[in-house]
């Protein structure tokens, strides 16, 4: 059987300053994913190894890890694609560490619920709503985001500056936003247009790069900067009650 | 809750794609340059032809002809990863992204063609 080695970041707050590596050897098979293989270390190696995972199948979103150096799935990836190897694996970048691979996500939980995620409106009197295959290419690539984070990590801007609203929130921003059902867009666009909304992007654009649900967050914050534009000289024309 | 911020020191030099994007941004500086270089042509034909010929002179000197390759690359690049983004920046239409960027691209190639055929025929 062959082997590799991995050389992971640790960090345990009561005992480390600053993260250090470590490198641990890991026989695997061809159909080990990288998940599998931190898996080997904690059951084999060394149980206080710190990660996050759950489906193990690229739905949940849990187990974002920096892969020599790119935002990645470990579920989604092969060691042998790695081989001969070191495969180096590090916590997604731009986060606080809490401990080795796990990062402190509670910046991004609170940018989610700034978007208000959730179809804004009075439901239909009766029946469902309906809607055409057209309404729904609107927004359906953007609907398949699973809260990963591998785009902040991607994203340097949020990087340089955490206030920066970030790629996958203002992508589920716009996929309400773009939903037919929905009526919050006003509410909506108050995030849009503030300083750390979509004019803190540059278009670096390896978000979309790293998506591994085909998401494009770049089209969904630059599309963004031209509604934001649009909601800029339209109060001129028409301004809003109570403006 | 006691976490560890990573520095974001060097930050473009770490993966290739950063790279890539800081020369895109680095090449506005050569396209600004290129512009003002043309603009002062301009304004020295108004002072006169004695002024252009001086500014002529100074196209031929090896520095300049050093800059004009140099920018020459790089409004080239700058003018790919202009048309690269473009879907992503215009507001949705019926065309495919690799349209707009073939578009785009074949455009500029055709007018360069048409501007070196006019200054040089």
């Amino acid at each position: 059987m062959r082997s590799i080695a991995i050389e992971c970041l640790r960090y345990h707050p009561e005992t480390d300053r600053a993260p250090r590596l470590q490198s641990y050897d890991v026989p695997f098979t061809d159909d080990m994913s990288v998940l599998q293989g931190l898996q080997y270390i904690k059951d084999q190696l060394d149980g206080s190894l710190t990660f996050r995972w759950s489906c193990r199948m690229a739905i949940c979103g849990s187990c974002g890890l920096m892969l020599n150096g790119k935002p990645s799935l470990g579920c989604e990836h092969f060691l042998r694609d790695y081989y001969p190897g070191p495969l180096r694996v590090e916590p997604l970048n731009h986060f606080p560490i809490v401990r080795d691979l796990a990062i402190d996500q509670s910046d991004f939980l609170r940018k989610l619920e700034s978007v208000k995620p959730w179809l804004i409106g009075e439901p239909p009197a009766k029946g469902t709503h309906l809607q055409t295959p057209r309404q729904l290419d609107e927004y359906y690539q953007y609907s398949q985001c699973i809260n990963c984070l591998l785009c902040y990590a991607a994203c340097a801007q949020y990087g340089l500056n955490d206030k920066f609203t970030g790629p996958a929130a203002l992508a589920l921003l716009h996929r309400y936003n773009a939903d037919s059902r929905d009526h919050g867009k006003q509410e909506r666009m108050q995030v849009v247009n503030a300083e750390d909304g979509v004019w803190g992007c540059t278009l670096v654009g390896y978000c979309s790069e790293v998506c591994p649900k085909g998401v494009d967050p770049a089209r969904a914050v630059n599309q963004n900067k031209i509604e934001s534009t649009k909601d800029y000289f339209l109060r001129f024309l028409a301004p809003r009650k109570g403006a | 809750m006691n976490t560890y911020k990573r520095s974001m020191a060097g930050w473009w030099q770490r993966n290739p794609f950063y790279r890539w994007y800081m020369l895109r941004e680095l090449s506005c500086v050569f396209v600004t340059a290129y512009a003002l270089v043309l603009l002062l042509g301009l304004y020295r034909l108004v002072q006169g032809p004695e002024a252009f010929a001086a500014w002529q002179a100074a196209l031929a000197m090896p520095g300049s002809l050093v800059f004009h390759l140099v920018a020459l690359v790089l409004v080239g690049y700058h003018s790919w990863t202009w048309f690269k983004i473009m879907p992503k920046t215009l507001p949705r239409i019926s065309l495919p992204d690799w349209a707009v960027v073939t578009g785009g691209i074949g455009a500029v190639i055709a007018v360069s063609a048409a501007l070196l055929w006019t200054a040089l025929g």
